[in-house]
């Protein structure tokens, strides 16, 4: 399947098509998830109804994880293959992955400030999450700076893999402080340990976000590459 | 220089079917030659024609977008080319002979930095800076470069570059002794060197 | 190892003489820790609560000057081109670069902690675990160092860029670094200190060679 992608024609084809599916996925599972996250599914004994942020925060935490997984494996195939596809699909993910993170955090301190009585706490998670999303803008800033695209799309890459390092920092620092945040509760080897009722509506939202960013992935790299051939055509034309 | 050729085996290098592109641009396509011990390969063309890409893609800086360069005779390319760019890679705050020496221990070899110095004109400019250089004592000083480890083949771009006359027959002298010896020279030039040439490559302007 | 050794001796040389070598930084180092209590109002018992950890933040922020130049003058004036024919990988030749500044600004700093540390009120006992933890701690710095210079190297004035790409990775350093300085957990924070600095110092100089060998086309 990864190679229907490398060819970029055979992309743009494929997301003319795919693009706009994932976008209505990603409106109708939202249209399901919210609603039900924060009408229909049950409050918290603890928390009181200030837990329906989780249906926000939760998913956008993992997929700021994901993304920049997803940034990693693309420089990865970038720098080893030479595929401009890679390089822009990377380039893509960024702002997105930077948005989730950023979202994670606003609703994190959202969330904190009544349940723990505090807007911010240096701890673990808080701290490695806030060291990730100062990471994307490091390597969105970096991509910015360099006038020569395929340059910037290898030093980018070097510079996204060596922050791959942080990722399993984000995710084991709960368990390594338990200082504040609480310990992982839905991916845990003893399985989840979040009720059922509410297990429902985060697994819709996170689907929502992820087909949310699939297709902003799309669109994003579509726009890329008709910038990328309008360039193409300039430079044909206007050479002597 | 002494007599016998301190190269091992005889050095030869081959491209076949040359593209490279700079900045997404495709500077040149289809270059093929080939240089054996004791050429001496001119490369003409325009300021932008490439020549400065071809070097730097022989040298293993560029990455060609197609075709094969090949060395038959030494073990690692790297290891057997010396780069002389439109840059002296001269530091200021640096003498002379704190050059030579840096550059005998980055290249491993094993020379009297007297003797190289004054053999490119600078025996007197031992201790003086880098900054304190004319232009032409500073690519005197690159030249000594070529001096400092023995290595097959050279690649010089527009190596008279700031040179007088005199600079221009130590030019010729160091070829032609590199050549005697089984060394292989490139050079991109306006201007012919002074060294007849065994093959002359133009590289034009792609339109 | 000759290239690594004339690497080193010629960085070094470069340092301490061009430009001040030590000074700009040293000097960085003690006005901003001098004007932290100035800051926080001259009430004993807060400096030393929450002074010594700030001297972490004086010494990141002093390395980060120099990190700007390290590769930019070696890729402008032909010299990587130079690196890269060597028979050494280019990989040893950056870490000799970073050693060398480490050498030349950042044991200096680590040793002006004691100074500072006394000024922000720590303990005496205390200043020689600090200044072997600010060590150790500016050979992490470094180490990342070598990566946000080399893959920012043809930025014209990219210290900001500098700072935003490295800041985040000085994080843990700083953190464990601090609590050394505030005196809690002090092994613990030590061992793992010097397992980021470990870490950095494996991985930095290969990021770096691979960032500096694109630079060069």
């Amino acid at each position: 399947m990864l190679s229907q992608f490398a060819n970029p024609a055979r992309f743009m084809s494929l997301s003319a098509w795919a693009a706009p599916v994932l976008a209505l996925l990603a409106v109708a599972l939202f249209a399901i998830g919210v609603p039900w996250a924060l009408l229909l599914s049950p409050s918290d004994y603890q928390q009181g109804e200030t837990v329906r942020i989780m249906y926000v925060h939760v998913p956008a935490a993992w997929w700021s994880l994901a993304v920049y997984a997803i940034m990693g494996a693309a420089s990865f195939v970038g720098l080893v293959w030479r595929h401009v596809l890679a390089d822009i699909a990377a380039r893509a993910a960024a702002p997105i992955g930077a948005t989730f993170a950023g979202l994670c955090l606003l609703t994190g301190s959202l969330w904190g400030a009544p349940t723990w009585g505090t807007w911010w706490e240096w701890d673990g998670r808080l701290t490695s999450m806030l060291v990730l999303f100062v990471i994307y803008l490091g390597y969105i800033a970096l991509w910015s700076s360099i006038e020569d695209e395929e340059k910037a799309a290898r030093l980018a890459a070097i510079l996204c893999l060596v922050g791959l390092v942080n990722l399993p920092v984000v995710k084991f620092s709960v368990d390594w402080w338990s200082t504040l945040h609480q310990p992982a509760s839905v991916f845990r080897a003893e399985g989840s340990a979040v009720h059922p009722d509410m297990l429902g509506p985060l697994m819709i939202m996170a689907g929502a976000y992820g087909a949310l960013f699939g297709a902003l992935l799309m669109m994003s790299m579509r726009a890329a590459i008709f910038r990328r051939r309008v360039e193409a055509a300039r430079a044909r034309i206007g050479a002597p | 220089m002494g007599a016998g050729r301190p190269f091992r085996e005889e050095p030869k290098l081959k491209v076949a079917g040359l593209s490279v592109a700079r900045g997404g641009r495709l500077v040149f396509e289809g270059m093929s030659f080939g240089a054996e011990a004791g050429d001496f390969i001119e490369l003409r063309g325009a300021n932008g024609s490439g020549k400065t890409s071809l070097l730097r893609a022989i040298a293993g800086y560029l990455r060609p977008r197609s075709g094969v360069i090949s060395f038959e005779g030494v073990e690692e390319p790297a290891l057997c080319l010396h780069y002389l760019g439109h840059l002296n890679g001269l530091k200021p705050a640096s003498n002379v002979s704190a050059h030579l020496r840096y550059w005998a221990g980055l290249f491993a070899g094993a020379v009297d930095i007297a003797a190289v110095m004054s053999g490119v004109g600078l025996g007197a400019s031992a201790d003086l800076p880098a900054r304190a250089l004319s232009q032409g004592q500073a690519r005197r000083l690159a030249l000594a470069r070529l001096l400092v480890a023995p290595r097959p083949i050279w690649l010089l771009d527009e190596p008279a570059a700031a040179l007088d006359a005199q600079g221009r027959t130590l030019i010729a002298s160091l070829i032609e002794a590199h050549r005697e010896q089984g060394g292989v020279v490139l050079a991109a030039v306006h201007e012919p060197l002074g060294s007849a040439p065994s093959q002359t490559l133009q590289l034009s302007d792609r339109t | 190892m000759r290239a690594v050794f004339e690497t080193f001796r010629r960085d070094f040389a470069l340092m301490w003489n061009g430009g001040g070598g030590a000074l700009a930084p040293l000097g960085f180092f003690l006005g901003a820790t001098s004007l932290v209590p100035l800051a926080m109002g001259s009430d004993r018992a807060l400096l030393a609560a929450a002074g010594p950890p700030l001297v972490w933040i004086a010494a990141a922020l002093a390395v980060l000057a120099t990190l700007e130049r390290l590769f930019q003058a070696d890729l402008e004036d032909g010299s990587l081109d130079q690196m890269l024919l060597s028979p050494t990988p280019l990989e040893a030749l950056v870490l000799a670069k970073g050693a060398a500044l480490w050498c030349a600004v950042g044991l200096p700093l680590a040793l002006a902690g004691a100074p500072a540390a006394i000024a922000l009120q720590a303990p005496a006992a205390h200043v020689p675990v600090i200044v072997i933890s600010l060590a150790l701690g500016m050979a992490a710095f470094i180490a990342i160092g070598l990566v946000g210079a080399a893959v920012t190297a043809g930025v014209r004035r990219g210290g900001v860029l500098i700072a935003l790409i490295v800041l985040p990775f000085f994080a843990p350093p700083i953190i464990f670094g601090a609590a050394v300085a505030q005196g809690e957990a002090v092994a613990g924070a030590m061992a793992i200190l010097g397992g980021c600095a470990l870490g950095a110092l494996a991985l930095g100089p290969i990021a770096a060679a691979a960032a500096l060998r694109l630079q060069a086309e």
